[in-house]
């Protein structure tokens, strides 16, 4: 039995046909439409290395059913970057050595825009690391995480203020 | 992975008829489930979805002081719901202390009820597990054992009920509302999850077919607004089950406790409800020799089940402090590391 589903990716709609329903959506952005950025790590939904937004939220894309989020808007990493324009959650991670590796980091910068949008943490270096928790680096990394997320946050704050100025 | 039938059923009833049919199991957010799908510890043969039935994703207060929670709102949205932050701040507390923000995200109330145990026996499909396979045996008896129950544990099961939502929620009276094939009805929470006995693959009272619409909080639950804490010990600082967990809530009339709530979690099959120790704090006052002996009389029946005597004493001392924190007021704003029984320096750039 095959089903059709339909996924807004990266803005771009698309139908897709399921032959079966077993694929999460972590395998059909990876195997079957070759969206290869978001990574498959632990598939358990232990590591983060799957994060993508789905309708603005992030989540771990290897615990999805894929047919079970038809209709879903799903932004990967691939869909972040403007041109060579990068995310500034990108371009923080760069500045502040926030990988080594980089298997971790689409992960990384997925989740990181959804703890943006969520506006839970604020500049609270601890509310950072906690809000960032389910997403591992084996590399370490995690000093230069949090402070290009803290640069992204007091950015956004500071151009906050001068809109409201 | 085995394979299954999918259904995406748009009505309950309609639901409720697809899981009637034995191996069918409901998919929520599938957090759990489609772990243990992956792993061959479940292996239901039809999945019914219940992503898309309408009404269950909204949270309602009524004008009797309740409120009514649907079964899908999801764990995050919960949390982060204002009004039922501050009417329950021990069960926001709990959500955000459990699992990690995205998995928050995508799970929903109604699976968090009915997660299943983290025993790892119980996930390793090569080791006997009486909860997997009924009559299989128990690897976990003479096994890996720190982290499994001191109460209500039985010869046949010794695993623990991992949720950290369901243990104020005990605490508070909640009640769980469930549409079956004889209509619907309303339980406790603390009578969902069932002791093993000689039965432990049945984790709760529920029949084939029956679903979770809604979770109450009853009107009473408010009360106990400006003194309540969820505290969890976890292995690691954050995204961690919780080794021993408490929530306490008081009503404090001129420094004296007037009213106590007490649960356990971490430590038994089910969220564990200390009703005698509820009893002996009320009219007393809460300092450290009522504490201490509110702890020993919730933990008085513990035993262990293995290599997890220092589990009693810790759930003690998780209790003391619980209802310490609790006693000296719900903080204004939630702790940026929800439920943990340590400190953290505000600001400071790098952890310890």
């Amino acid at each position: 039995m095959s089903f059709s589903i339909n996924l807004t990716i990266n803005g771009v709609r698309r139908n897709i046909e399921l032959e079966d329903p077993r694929v999460t959506l972590l395998d059909l952005l990876r195997e079957r439409l070759l969206l290869t950025g978001t990574k498959k790590g632990c598939d358990r939904g232990q590591c983060g290395a799957c994060t993508v937004l789905v309708d603005g939220r992030r989540v771990n894309s290897c615990l999805a059913l894929a047919i079970s989020h038809d209709g879903a808007d799903v932004l990967t990493i691939e869909g972040v970057a403007r041109g060579d324009l990068l995310h500034p959650v990108q371009a923080a991670l760069i500045a502040h050595d926030g990988f080594q590796c980089g298997f971790c980091t689409p992960g990384q910068v997925m989740s990181a825009i959804g703890l943006i949008q969520e506006g839970q943490a604020g500049d609270d270096p601890e509310r950072i690391r906690e809000g960032m928790s389910g997403n591992l680096c084996r590399c370490g990394a995690y000093a230069g995480i949090t402070e290009a997320i803290l640069e992204v946050q007091k950015d956004l704050a500071e151009a906050n203020q001068r809109r409201s100025a | 992975m085995n394979n299954f039938d999918y259904v995406r059923p748009t009505t309950i009833s309609e639901a409720i008829a697809a899981a009637t049919e034995p191996g069918a199991a409901y998919l929520a957010a599938g957090t759990n489930l489609v772990d243990l799908m992956k792993g061959g510890v479940t292996g239901p043969t039809r999945l019914v979805d219940i992503t898309r039935l309408p009404g269950l994703d909204r949270v309602e207060y009524l004008p009797d002081g309740s409120a009514r929670i649907g079964a899908m709102v999801r764990n995050a949205d919960l949390a982060h719901d204002l009004d039922f932050a501050s009417a329950y701040p021990a069960i926001a507390e709990a959500l955000l202390s459990g699992a990690s923000a995205q998995l928050r995200n995508a799970a929903t109330v109604g699976g968090n009820l009915l997660q299943r145990t983290r025993c790892s026996y119980f996930y390793d499909v090569a080791s006997a597990c009486n909860k997997r396979e009924r009559g299989a045996g128990c690897e976990a008896r003479e096994g890996e054992n720190r982290s499994h129950a001191v109460l209500g544990w039985s010869e046949a099961c010794i695993a623990t009920h991992p949720s950290d939502f369901c243990v104020p929620l005990v605490a508070l009276d909640a009640v769980v509302e469930i549409e079956g094939r004889g209509g619907r009805r309303k339980i406790a929470v603390e009578e969902l999850h069932r002791l093993p006995g000689d039965s432990p693959e049945r984790d709760s009272v529920l029949e084939p077919g029956d679903l979770i619409v809604a979770l109450w909080l009853p009107a009473e639950a408010r009360s106990f607004a400006a003194h309540q804490r969820y505290l969890k010990v976890r292995e690691r600082t954050s995204y961690a089950f919780a080794v021993a967990s408490a929530a306490a809530a008081v009503r404090l009339e001129g420094g004296t406790i007037w009213d106590a709530r007490l649960a356990l979690g971490g430590v038994a099959a089910k969220p564990w409800r200390a009703r005698s120790a509820e009893r002996y704090l009320a009219g007393r006052n809460p300092d450290a020799a009522v504490l201490r002996a509110a702890a020993e009389e919730a933990l008085a029946e513990a035993k262990p089940s293995g290599d997890n005597q220092y589990k009693i004493e810790l759930a003690k001392r998780i209790i003391i402090r619980a209802l310490t924190l609790a006693a000296a007021g719900t903080p204004e704003r939630l702790p940026a590391l929800p439920a943990s029984p340590f400190s953290t320096i505000p600001g400071a750039l790098h952890g310890a």
